[in-house]
């Protein structure tokens, strides 16, 4: 039976995890790489490594990063941040990436998806969405949540499988950061009308969220930072937690 | 141990490389004939759309070639698709080795999302796939299958029972990444390069 996946997420700048970690056997707990080790080795199911670099210099850094975890994680791992066009996509792919995600570019330029479809396989291509729920809907924001678009979540979310996402990455930005648990309502709605694979994201904060998400959000994938990086949340652990309650998850 | 891996539009040569040099051996990613012929073990990797990859191959004259070789050959996802007879996806002829079609998943419950992606479980090992790897996971990101056949060696489950391995003759393939399989992935690899 297919495995509901476990995804931490880790934010690179400069070559370097940016947010605070806690693990204390590293030595270096900034190193993209050990990090990734260390989920892999809890049983992380893939990983995402979001590039927040803004300059040129750092964004070679990145590439000569994916190319190294590509040489030392035998799991699937997609990157993000900085994509804007087919050739951007290249580069990462042959340093090893998997899977590519993209945001803004592809709202700003939709038929971005179809060109990293057609040239590299719907597989490739994640699609993340960063939503919010204003007035009786849910929005899609661009540029990192701070500029809304006319776009409603499920339409646009349909729109990019139509045009060849793989995957939908679908962050609420009402849940993000505040620990109460994912934003199951909408997820369960992108579920009933999407054919793809859904990656849930924003909002975990507790074990039985990660069971809310699975059940009641339909989720197929399950995303999250900072409670894997402090450690407050075990990738082990959760896995256990959830085989005990039947979800079905790779241990 | 010469170890090519075959160098085409659709694989993912980098990956396969890192993968094997992660178990201790060294691979050259290549399309020069001469090499392919004389190595110990080839791996026919891939991601991608079968009609583009089948084309390439054709005209790269790799086709013949693939045909040709002795020596242990091993095709990962669409690699193994490659091997059979036909697929689906774009209405391709294929290489013909496996005697079996390729077919399109096709869901009629909204629970099962194509692409089938993620970790999935082994079933009915035998083979050149580990007795005890029976029941574990591996790492599959595919919208096509090839049914299970006389040549399959190992079977997973999703919608129903599908060629996760298939070995006929010196030809071996498999549906999911061994590459992307964390330890399990390395175990198979590791077996095939030590046939």
């Amino acid at each position: 039976m297919l495995a509901k996946r476990i995804i931490p997420c880790l934010d690179v700048k400069d070559g370097k995890t940016v947010k605070g970690v806690n693990f204390v056997n590293f030595k270096d707990a900034g190193d993209p790489i050990e990090l990734g080790k260390k989920y892999s080795q809890d049983g992380a199911d893939e990983l995402v490594f979001l590039d927040i670099t803004a300059s040129h210099e750092g964004r070679k850094t990145f590439i000569d990063l994916v190319q190294r975890i590509a040489q030392n994680i035998s799991i699937p791992f997609t990157v993000g941040g900085g994509i804007n066009d087919v050739c951007d996509v290249e580069k990462l792919l042959n340093a090893g990436a998997d899977k590519i995600s993209i945001n803004s570019a592809a709202l700003k330029n939709p038929s971005l998806i179809d060109n990293i479809s057609r040239n590299f396989g719907n597989q490739v291509c994640v699609v993340a969405i960063d939503a919010r729920f204003n007035h009786g809907q849910w929005v899609c924001y661009i540029n990192g949540g701070r500029i809304p678009t006319n776009r409603n979540l499920l339409e646009w979310a349909y729109e990019a499988q139509e045009r060849g996402a793989g995957e939908i990455l679908f962050t609420s930005m009402d849940h993000d950061g505040v620990k109460t648990g994912f934003a199951c309502e909408a997820l369960s709605m992108l579920h009933d009308k999407l054919s793809i694979p859904i990656i849930a994201s924003g909002g975990a904060g507790d074990y039985s969220h990660f069971h809310d998400v699975f059940t009641t959000g339909h989720a197929d994938a399950a995303l999250a930072a900072s409670i894997f990086h402090f450690n407050e949340i075990p990738i082990d652990k959760l896995k256990l937690y959830l085989k005990e309650r039947n979800i079905n998850v790779r241990i | 141990m010469n170890i090519a891996i075959l160098k085409y539009n659709a694989g993912n040569n980098f990956s396969v490389q890192c993968a094997l040099k992660r178990i201790g051996y060294e691979a050259v990613v290549t399309d020069n004939p001469d090499i392919i012929l004389n190595a110990d073990r080839v791996i026919f990797p891939g991601v991608g759309e079968a009609k583009s990859a089948m084309n390439y191959l054709i005209e790269n004259k790799l086709d013949v070639l693939i045909k040709r070789l002795t020596q242990p050959v091993l095709g990962i996802c669409i690699g193994q698709q490659l091997l059979c007879n036909h697929s689906e996806e774009g209405d391709t002829d294929c290489l013909g080795i496996f005697d079996s079609n390729v077919l399109k998943f096709n869901p009629k419950d909204s629970n099962f999302k194509i692409p089938h992606m993620g970790w999935n479980t082994l079933q009915n090992v035998s083979d050149f796939i580990p007795e005890d790897i029976e029941n574990k996971y591996v790492y599959y990101v595919h919208s096509y299958y090839v049914p299970v056949n006389c040549n399959t060696v190992a079977t997973t489950n999703y919608l129903h029972q599908f060629s996760a391995a298939m070995h006929k003759d010196n030809f071996y393939s498999t549906q999911f990444h061994p590459e992307k399989s964390g330890d399990i992935g390395e175990i198979i690899l590791k077996r095939f390069i030590e046939l």
